[in-house]
């Protein structure tokens, strides 16, 4: 069973913080088809959350179609995401720290460059949101 | 959806000193709603009007729907918890329980011994020797015990230590996962209330500012920043609640239900904090002080 964590600086709201953990876990195999997801009182009992946001995450990953409550029983994974490719990962890690070289080597410092990056990844994300 | 709680007019006059006027809320069923507020806002007034520990002097509320205190039934279905959790210091934590069994016609003795075991409560220890956190636990599971529909909770967290605090929470939240009991929690510590509530109410000076599910208030209030402008001209449909101005820059946070479309906004997302210190903000800046003793810090 996967145990949820919470980062309260991330700004990410509650519930979806858990569906990304759960989102995470399949990616890396650590959660499978058949397993049960902690119950919405083991979650609250532990990150002292409140209940309705455990469930509102749960009916979430049941929308995607990778969990399933059992009535009497709990919620179990029954999809599956396809796990990250490490040959892909290894190669953007490399692209991604030859840009950042070339940045730094152009006279920008950690801040700009974070900037630039935050920039990019919300262009990139942003499609559909106000 | 029916209310837990309902008051209209409401109010309590302390000699000359109204500590509540001319309230009116609606508090949903099934909810964890976070009530904050500054200090003489009304909020302990409001929570010991609904327990029926004071009568109102003007106005009407109604818990459960029913008269507050209004008979052995109505007190058995709502559970309460004074600031600083007050227990009998000369009691033992056992006699705490039979004393909660005798007195309460729907306590559930199971439930109170099973908390009292999980927190590892010595039942023969004296309450008073207890820490501030074990106390707070057992004030609560007496509360909870009575098996009540309603929980009230006043300020519950504010004098502990940041472990006790966590625990405390833990307990109240499986309660609500097990029980499904609606709760109102009097707090100032929004981090607190993030994480716990689903529905806030924002009272200021015995006025609901702000109420509503916390989902829905973080999705229509935005953060909006750019060029310097007058917040006059913005469309109808985005009300202002807080604007700052430099000579270059406006920043506001407005409330709408529409997408922003003006391009020359940088829109970012508000959080729970910046929602409570806006409205509280404004509220004390549209209303004089009620109280010659009330100083307003600008």
């Amino acid at each position: 069973m996967i145990e949820f964590q919470l980062d309260s600086t991330s700004g990410v709201a509650t519930y979806l913080q858990l569906v990304q953990q759960v989102h995470q876990a399949l990616q890396l195999g650590l959660l499978e088809p058949g397993d049960q997801l902690p119950t919405a009182q083991q979650v609250v009992g532990k990150l002292a959350i409140n209940p309705n946001t455990v469930l509102k995450a749960y009916r979430d990953l049941e929308r995607e179609g990778l969990a399933r409550a059992r009535p009497g029983q709990g919620t179990f994974i029954v999809g599956t995401l396809p796990r990250t490719n490490p040959v892909a990962q290894a190669r953007f890690l490399a692209s991604m720290a030859k840009w950042l070289g070339s940045a730094r080597s152009a006279g920008l410092g950690p801040d700009d460059i974070e900037a630039i990056y935050r920039t990019a990844f919300r262009n990139c994300f942003a499609e559909g949101v106000a | 959806m029916t209310a837990v709680l309902e008051a209209s007019s409401l109010g309590k006059r302390y000699g000359r000193r109204w500590a509540l006027s001319d309230c009116t809320l609606s508090i949903p069923e099934g909810k964890v709603v976070g009530l904050v507020g500054p200090n003489g806002a009304g909020k302990t007034t409001l929570l010991h009007l609904g327990v029926g520990l004071l009568a109102p002097t003007s106005g009407s509320i109604e818990v459960l729907g029913g008269r507050p205190a209004d008979g052995p039934a109505q007190l058995g279905r709502v559970g309460f918890v004074a600031q600083d959790a007050p227990t009998y210091a000369g009691l033992t934590v056992d006699k705490h329980l039979r004393l909660g069994a005798y007195l309460n016609p729907s306590w559930d003795d199971q439930v109170a011994h099973h908390r009292i075991e999980e927190l590892g409560l010595d039942p023969s220890q004296r309450a008073g020797s207890l820490s501030g956190g074990q106390r707070a636990q057992l004030a609560l599971t007496l509360a909870i015990a009575k098996r009540p529909e309603l929980l009230l909770l006043d300020e519950p967290v504010a004098s502990l230590d940041p472990l006790a605090r966590r625990e405390f929470l833990q307990t109240l939240m499986e309660v609500v996962a097990e029980q499904g009991v609606s709760v109102v929690l009097s707090s100032h510590l929004v981090a607190d209330l993030e994480r716990t509530c689903d529905y806030l109410i924002v009272l200021v000076a015995s006025r609901v500012q702000l109420s509503g599910e916390i989902g829905g208030l973080l999705a229509s209030h935005h953060r909006l920043s750019g060029p310097r402008r007058d917040p006059g001209s913005l469309p109808a449909t985005q009300e202002v609640i807080e604007e700052s101005h430099t000579e270059r820059q406006t920043t506001l946070l407005v409330r709408t239900d529409d997408a922003i479309l003006d391009p020359t906004w940088t829109v970012k997302p508000v959080t729970l904090e910046d929602l409570v210190l806006a409205y509280m903000g404004r509220a004390r800046d549209t209303q004089p002080p009620r109280r010659s003793g009330l100083k307003v810090l600008r």
